[in-house]
């Protein structure tokens, strides 16, 4: 691996995005370390999804829009135009604000996309199936019925499934956009234990949250973006504690937002 | 009638909702009750040769009574099938195009202009240009293939919107999720949003597949208005007996109905025609029923499996 010292996997450089002519997201650095999680906060409209959708260029399926700047996916700049971005995003998985299973079986969803990347053999994706479903913690519910509609698992279900069709690929960045918005306090704190897990794994989790309290219960570094600006950054416990930027007390302390 | 808050009187919204509700459910009565008169008088004057077998299979009569529309129902039937297979994989992939390649822009809009002046095309202006252009430019002659580009013409504009309506359904959220696990935007399509709409893309189909069976304008002057005898055994495809010869005439059911009623001379004329109108409406009620069951099924297989 050619990490840029001390586990960096992924970095942006004065990453921007403009949606026509219009600067959605003003130029913002930053690193990401193996095994950390990093919360990206602000209020609604902040450019803190639109970031979060430059680093697997999710944000190239976009029609007008633009990515400059450069995103550092181990030493590499993967915002070129040569750069596969569909080989990218094996690397780095996403999990959605809405759980969006395929409507297929639940065994079907983890196995379809490492099938399609070339794993043939049966008894892999079997293991591979259950590998991800345990990591997601999903293995004990779902073991008895792999064959069953995807569709038929409760909201909170579903996103685990979700993070487990993603864990299937062996991501080692996994990015994740308010993962827990559309999930009821039991099913949040799951998916949060699961973070926690894949971090102690090694992965880079980079998660959305407009939650405080749950940037708080899982982060190790926090960014705090405002009207397009990545306007601060560090260790959680700093930033809640003692913030730098009056915008960033204002909005910890409920100013606005 | 006082209202010291200024908000109207709830009983005076309430019989406003009423007499909504009365209007609406009355139009509604007044569409289901126009569909069964027609359906129940077209399927009442023809059922007694809805069930007389002779009649569905037998030959065509020129001057006396008696004849069938054996020929008729197969070209019909063979008609659409030649259809399909022409504009389905077009329409598939132009569909494909306008909503996952290029949905908007300078293309796309003259595109879209261009299917929906298509689909606004009298049939019967259809039929006259595939006269000219397969019938006597292509030197194709009356026949199945002038009968079922015409069709195509048709029908591709139809099948263009309603699959393009299907994928449009399909939520962004099964491309992205696709696309975020390093599937191209090919295989995302064709693995995921395809299957995905495929329960509104067939009912779409077989429902755009029934008013192609009933069009009679298109081919009057493509298809023709022959139907020679066909012989199931004669795999002669130059034959014009052998049923599978796409060079040949083939005169459909509604073009049937149409001809005997303006120019037939056989005695039980009222007869024929009618029984042919009661088999080519069973026909199209099938295709409607038939597409609402499959559509459903591929839904429930899809969703619950």
């Amino acid at each position: 691996m050619s990490d840029a010292g001390n586990g960096v996997v992924l970095s942006a450089r004065d990453v921007s995005v403009s949606y026509g002519t219009h600067l959605a997201l003003q130029p913002s650095s930053i690193d990401f370390a193996a095994g950390s999680v990093t919360a990206l906060i602000g209020p609604s409209g902040c450019g803190k999804s639109t970031f979060l959708r430059c680093l697997n260029l999710m944000n190239r399926e976009i029609r007008g829009c633009t990515i400059e700047g450069r995103v550092i996916y181990h030493g590499q700049d993967v915002n070129t135009p040569d750069v596969d971005s569909y080989a990218l995003r094996r690397q780095v998985g996403m999990v959605f604000q809405q759980p969006n299973p395929f409507p297929k079986s639940i065994y079907e969803n983890v196995a379809f996309a490492p099938r399609r990347h070339g794993m043939a053999s049966r008894s892999e994706l079997d293991a591979l199936v259950e590998r991800s479903l345990r990591a997601a913690a999903l293995w004990d519910e779902t073991k008895d019925k792999l064959f069953a509609s995807a569709m038929a698992l409760s909201g909170g279900q579903q996103q685990r499934l979700c993070i487990a069709r993603a864990l299937a690929l062996d991501p080692d960045v996994v990015i994740m956009d308010e993962p827990c918005s559309a999930l009821d306090p039991i099913a949040t704190f799951s998916i949060e234990d699961t973070i926690s897990d894949m971090a102690s794994r090694g992965i880079c989790v980079i998660i959305v949250t407009h939650n405080m309290e749950q940037a708080a219960r899982v982060s190790d570094r926090c960014a705090f973006f405002l009207l397009g600006e990545l306007v601060e950054q560090g260790p959680t416990n700093e930033l809640f504690s003692t913030p730098k930027d009056n915008r960033l007390e204002d909005y910890l302390t409920g100013r606005f937002g | 009638m006082t209202d010291p808050t200024g908000v109207r009187s709830p009983k005076a919204a309430r019989t406003k909702d009423r007499a909504a509700t009365a209007v609406l459910a009355a139009i509604v009565f007044a569409i289901v009750v126009m569909l069964v008169v027609v359906v129940g008088h077209v399927v009442a004057s023809g059922a007694g040769k809805l069930v007389d077998l002779s009649f569905l299979s037998g030959k065509p009569e020129q001057f006396k009574a008696g004849g069938g529309i054996g020929p008729e129902i197969f070209n019909s039937f063979y008609l659409l099938l030649l259809t399909l297979l022409i504009s389905l994989p077009i329409s598939l992939l132009a569909a494909v195009f306008l909503t996952q390649y290029l949905p908007e822009g300078p293309v796309a809009r003259v595109a879209k202009t261009a299917i929906e002046t298509l689909s606004s095309l009298p049939s019967i202006v259809v039929g006259l240009f595939g006269m000219l252009a397969f019938v006597l430019s292509a030197g194709w002659g009356f026949s199945i293939l002038s009968g079922a580009l015409a069709l195509t013409m048709f029908n591709l504009p139809i099948l263009v919107r309603v699959i393009q309506q299907a994928l449009e359904a399909v939520p962004r959220t099964q491309r992205d999720a696709a696309l975020a696990l390093g599937l191209t935007r090919w295989e995302a399509t064709t693995m995921i949003l395809i299957p995905v709409a495929m329960p509104a893309i067939v009912t779409g189909v077989i429902i755009s597949a029934g008013r192609v069976f009933g069009e009679a304008a298109a081919l009057i002057y493509t298809a023709g208005q022959s139907a020679p005898t066909l012989d199931f055994l004669n795999f002669d495809l130059s034959s014009t007996s052998c049923p599978w010869n796409v060079m040949r005439p083939a005169e459909t059911l509604a073009v049937h109905i149409w001809k005997i009623n303006s120019e037939g001379v056989v005695p039980d004329l009222s007869a024929v025609s009618a029984g042919t109108a009661a088999v080519l409406m069973v026909c199209i009620l099938a295709f409607n029923v038939i597409a609402r069951l499959v559509g459903r099924a591929l839904e429930r297989r899809m969703t619950a499996a």
